[in-house]
């Protein structure tokens, strides 16, 4: 194994399972235990656990947090009571997006942020850079074991798993007597939590939640999970170059509470309608499966953009995917092609998110 | 590891049984395994003519599309509907139903020159 990939807390139980580990984000990281569409149909009917030991941990302190955080990212920091956490942006000068984050209050004057592994080296840097004095900002990403236990019966493996113990509320987080924190939050639509154990008791946590239902589930059904709900990954939908205005995550940018970094673009994108549009496509005819870069053409064949992301969708059986595509193309129901290898398969722009979890 | 006797292989996974002149194709078990959940083949066009290496068809997972190479030169004859409609036949029968398509061979002594069972077998391990 190359040398330069960290590993999870959690490796030794994965390789015991017969993983394929790749590298991920600088990780080597389990994409699948035995089949992407299997451990896909799981989180969606039963409960799956992701290793998400990669995603880094910021702890914000001092009697500024709120407000420099206010400064530092999209949504407002405010609306949060202690127990409570949102998903936000954090953007450059331009708008551009660095990161997409969750920020959870953890108590009046503290905050947790859980952040993409592939970015916590910048993420620091950028807010080191603007860290003013009555801040502290602490990295505990290698501190931390991360699982996502995701699906319906999710609550249900949690009770078998910690009797005694609570899930929070949507969005909330809470410490648990062991110390470990349960925040309800996740990447696939589904009911569920993410979990973090020091990482030293990492193997044992993950080996209590099979114990108690939930099966393993890799990298490749977290990709598709999150896609079938438009969810953005950022890398692939989200760049320096795009605002969150453009990649249709308004709901998550507050104007109103004041100055932020990137504020001003987004501002006069919203009021004038950005240029482009992260758009929902969907397949209207059986073809290869869309991947990432692939073009896409108008019904007349002119190239408007490339795919961002791109998956056949498990749940629907079909080709989906996202481009950033000019905002002229993006009503619901426009005609679009897109051209794998030379051919092209006829698609639609569509409604996100592409699937609805019956609940 | 199901590796048949009869048949020949090629190192890029691609195996082939030979009925007189026509070579039928498709991928062996260690490939479908290796691959994962098929869940699209593209198959080309039937009267296409290949040079041994040239890619021929492409077999796509979940994660990734790979191309599946002419492992002898000759003309497509045939190829398999049934892959078509249901991919996952590659990976429950890749030799049998799970074959990808037919060939007429230019040289059918190009064939003996691939590997054997035995040959697959180590090349694999």
């Amino acid at each position: 194994m190359p040398s330069d990939l960290k590993s999870s807390p959690l490796e030794s139980a994965h390789v015991s399972l017969g993983a394929r580990l790749v590298p991920f984000a600088g990780w080597n990281m389990p994409v699948q235990y035995t089949s992407i569409l299997d451990e896909h149909h799981a989180v969606r009917k039963h409960c799956g656990i992701f290793d998400i030991s990669h995603m880094g941990q910021f702890i914000v302190r001092g009697p500024d947090a709120a407000k420099w955080l206010n400064s530092m990212l999209t949504n407002n920091i405010d609306a949060l009571a202690p127990t409570q956490g949102q998903y936000t942006l954090m953007l450059n000068e331009r708008g551009g997006v660095i990161d997409d984050l969750i920020a959870y209050r953890t108590g009046p004057e503290d905050f947790l942020l859980v952040v993409n592994a592939s970015m916590i080296d910048e993420d620091l840097a950028w807010m080191q850079s603007h860290l003013p004095s009555g801040v502290t900002l602490e990295n505990q990403s290698d501190a931390w074991a991360g699982m996502a236990i995701q699906g319906p019966e999710s609550p249900a493996v949690f009770a078998k798993a910690y009797p005694g113990e609570t899930l929070p509320q949507r969005n909330g987080i809470a410490t648990l007597a062991d110390g470990s924190i349960v925040c309800r939050t996740g990447y696939t639509g589904e009911d569920g939590f993410e979990f973090f154990s020091t990482a030293a008791t990492g193997v044992a946590v993950w080996e209590k939640f099979l114990a108690s239902g939930a099966s393993p589930a890799g990298l490749g059904a977290r990709d598709t999970l999150r896609l079938e709900m438009a969810y953005p990954l950022n890398g692939n939908d989200l760049s320096p170059d795009r605002t969150p205005i453009e990649a249709g995550l308004g709901f998550f940018v507050n104007l109103e509470k004041g100055d932020f970094i990137g504020r001003e673009i987004l501002a006069q994108q919203k009021e004038q309608g950005p240029a482009l549009k992260l758009t929902a496509i969907q397949y209207t005819e059986k073809g290869a499966p869309p991947r990432a870069h692939y073009p896409v053409l108008t019904e007349g064949g002119t190239v408007i953009g490339e795919l961002a992301s791109g998956a056949l969708s498990p749940s629907l059986m079909t080709g989906i995917g996202m481009a950033y595509l000019p905002a002229s193309h993006t009503k619901l129901g426009t005609p679009l092609k897109i051209d794998v290898r030379g051919r092209t398969t006829p698609a639609k722009v569509v409604k996100k998110p592409f699937y609805k979890p019956t609940k | 590891m199901n590796i048949p006797s009869e048949l020949r292989y090629n190192p890029s996974h691609e195996w082939v049984r030979i009925d007189g002149d026509t070579a039928t194709v498709g991928i062996t078990h260690h490939a479908q395994e290796e691959l994962t959940d098929v869940v699209f083949v593209e198959l080309p066009s039937v009267g296409r003519a290949v040079d041994a290496g040239d890619p021929t068809a492409v077999v796509e997972s979940v994660k990734a599309a790979s191309d599946i190479y002419a492992p002898v030169g000759g003309e497509i004859i045939e190829v398999n509907p049934d892959v078509e409609a249901d991919p996952s036949l590659v990976n429950t029968d890749p030799y049998g139903n799970g074959w990808i398509f037919k060939l007429r061979v230019k040289n059918t002594d190009d064939v003996l020159k691939m590997m054997d069972a035995a040959a697959y077998g180590a090349h694999i391990s």
